[in-house]
């Protein structure tokens, strides 16, 4: 019955990105996945390991054989890729950072986004529907600065999980960029995360990208060496 | 009578000498600018066809619709089974492949760190094969300016002025930083094997040129290619040829309703190059109706001038009897004569100015900022219109000024006449 009242009665924007980071941020995290690229002729599958910490983050993609070996690393805000065929290790810069990541319907520049949300974003609460038969607030967020790649994003959050179940994002001009759709939500220990996310840009032709968990352990032990350059070659 | 009429001119050099240096001008100046003015322009088609729109073109539907931003994620894919069709269907084309590719050029320092890089665009095509004519085709090996053309499929040709804002040399290995088909980032080295001034100014900013086989690898696009151009073996374009041959292809082969079936285009259809062609054609009609105007104008005075010093002569014709029309027409045949003297000698002075102007005039200069596909060197074409298109509307001329200035014999009276003559 209490909990029941406490779910019904409208947090404020601010509570529920809290609780979004609650379930979504880690400490450290490794995933172990897949992203299904659906291309306009198509569908290519890839396969990586992250562990990320903080706003750092380790990726190597295992497959196909074409990006086997290529290693991506995150520093805060720079980005290498280590690209084995030329044993060229590149910096991305400037505009580079919004090419898509493998093909997919995500950027670099995504890639680079700060998965805290409360720090970044001023949110009110808009309205409520339902998504997939759950129950959700409707959530208005808007950048509190110019540094991040989207200036205004809207979700539609569970309201018992405070798992984003939908999200849009836009551009400064309010044009829509891109549709992410989360499913498939598990509980790892306290907090619930997406085994899978529908990525569609929306500037992009195509089916999307799926985004599939296949491993994900939360506060892991990431050896050092992982997040630095070296782990690069 | 034509014997009288010829004397008469030869005899009175003051009714011939003027206007025949005027029509000798005016055709003059018609024959070269139409010569000057078709060179220049075909020179842009012929130099358009050879490095991006052959004289016919197939593409995918949505590739042709969005082909400015040259998407090779909108490839043609399944190429070498459609390249063998062409050949069998269409032996006496020759049929190339190629596909445009752009990106970053990243030249690493002794730790494989970026020493400096830039933006270029480039063009893929065959280099490696015994029977490709595409280093023929682009003029390579004559706009080499150090190296050699790539011998291997990871070797690539830079243009001189991008390689040395790279600071590379012949033997230095470069990183391109492109998109695959699919829209992922590649990473491929190459080697410089030369560079080459194309001789315009939009290529030698940042263009390259390295074998298809090589960026076939590097984009990911096995058994694909962005355009399969086609050369018309008279090596001459065709437009009422190209439109048909067109029009059968995509008959046989394109599906509205898939949009990765092939289209053929032809060069009209592309580039702008529709507006060229049309050009070519509105600069020929210009010049003939401002020549046979302006002309008409000039003859038409002289031709009244001529009247007022030959007012005597023409009132002691009438007055002898000789009518009104005869002595119009008299004046008409006249002109047909000195019509006839001042486009021949202007049509053999314009072709000898046009065929001076053939060998061309450097303006690479002017053109360092350009972003058109043109040439560095302006010449000019004689071709057989030049041999007639100055001929008729001098003659045309001569005998409109001289029609125009004629009337007032009409205008003469009669009963007036032996006054006129006794005073």
């Amino acid at each position: 019955m209490l909990i029941t009242s406490i779910a019904a009665a409208q947090p404020s924007g601010k509570e529920i990105l809290d609780r979004i980071d609650q379930n979504m941020s880690a400490e450290s995290r490794y995933v172990k996945s897949k992203m299904i690229i659906h291309g306009p002729r198509t569908s290519r599958t890839i396969e990586s390991e992250t562990w990320a910490a903080g706003e750092s983050a380790f990726t190597e993609y295992l497959a196909p054989a074409r990006e086997r070996g290529t290693k991506m690393l995150k520093l805060e805000d720079q980005l290498w890729i280590f690209s084995p065929a030329t044993d060229r290790t590149i910096q991305l810069s400037g505009h580079l950072l919004r090419q898509s990541v493998m093909g997919s319907d995500l950027s670099y520049e995504d890639m680079m986004e700060d998965p805290d949300l409360a720090s970044k974003y001023d949110a009110v609460v808009t309205g409520s529907e339902t998504v997939d038969d759950r129950e959700c607030w409707i959530v208005e967020m808007h950048a509190k600065t110019e540094d991040v790649a989207y200036q205004k994003r809207k979700l539609w959050v569970d309201r018992q999980r405070f798992i984003p179940l939908k999200e849009e994002l836009y551009a400064k001009s309010g044009q829509l960029l891109k549709k992410t759709e989360l499913s498939d939500i598990q509980q790892h220990g306290s907090r619930w995360y997406p085994g899978r996310i529908v990525y569609k840009d929306m500037l992009k032709t195509g089916s999307g990208t799926e985004f599939i968990v296949d491993e994900i352990s939360f506060d892991v032990e990431i050896p050092e060496y992982l997040l630095s350059k070296a782990a690069l070659r | 009578m034509l014997r009288f009429y010829l004397k008469g001119l030869f005899r009175d050099r003051s009714r011939s000498l003027l206007p025949i240096i005027v029509v000798t001008i005016g055709v003059t100046l018609v024959v070269l600018a139409n010569s000057w003015v078709t060179g220049v322009l075909e020179d842009m088609v012929v130099f358009n066809a050879r490095f991006a729109t052959g004289h016919v073109k197939i593409m995918s539907r949505s590739y042709f619709e969005n082909r400015s931003q040259q998407p090779n994620d909108l490839a043609l894919i399944g190429t070498s089974a459609l390249m063998a069709s062409l050949k069998s269907e269409y032996p006496e084309m020759q049929w190339v492949e190629r596909i445009q590719f752009g990106g970053l050029v990243d030249v690493p320092d002794e730790n494989g760190e970026t020493r400096t890089q830039g933006p270029g665009g480039g063009m893929a095509v065959d280099l490696l094969s015994d029977e490709s004519r595409e280093i023929e085709r682009l003029n390579l090996e004559k706009s080499l300016v150090k190296g050699r053309i790539p011998q291997t499929p990871f070797e690539i040709i830079l243009s001189d002025q991008f390689a040395g804002k790279l600071e590379v040399e012949p033997g230095d290995t470069v990183t391109l930083i492109s998109s695959t088909m699919y829209g992922a980032m590649s990473i491929t080295n190459f080697t410089v094997s030369g560079t080459i001034k194309f001789g315009t100014a939009a290529l030698d900013r940042g263009g390259m040129v390295a074998d298809i086989s090589g960026i076939r690898q590097a984009l990911d696009m096995t058994d694909a290619t962005g355009e399969i151009l086609g050369y018309f073996p008279s090596g001459e374009y065709d437009d009422v040829e190209a439109a048909s041959f067109a029009a059968a292809f995509n008959e046989k082969y394109s599906n509205p309703q898939d949009e990765f079936s092939p289209v053929m285009a032809t060069l009209r259809e592309q580039s702008n190059m529709s507006g060229f062609l049309d050009l070519i054609d509105y600069f020929k009609g210009i010049i003939v109706t401002i020549f046979v105007v302006v002309m008409s104008i000039v003859l038409w005075n002289s031709g009244l001038l001529g009247g007022l010093r030959r007012y005597g002569e023409m009132g002691l014709r009438m007055a002898i009897g000789e009518e009104k029309g005869h002595i119009y027409r008299s004046l008409i045949i006249e002109s047909v004569f000195i019509g006839l003297a001042g486009s021949v000698i202007g049509t053999l002075f314009g072709l000898f100015f046009s065929s001076l102007m053939a060998r061309g005039i450097d303006i690479s200069g002017m053109m360092q900022n350009s972003t058109m596909m043109m040439q560095g060197v302006m010449k000019a074409k004689i071709t057989p219109a030049a041999y007639y298109l100055g001929f008729f509307p001098g003659l045309i001329a001569t005998v409109l000024g001289t029609v125009l200035a004629g009337i007032g014999i009409y205008k003469r009276q009669t009963a007036q006449l032996f006054k006129e003559l006794q005073a």
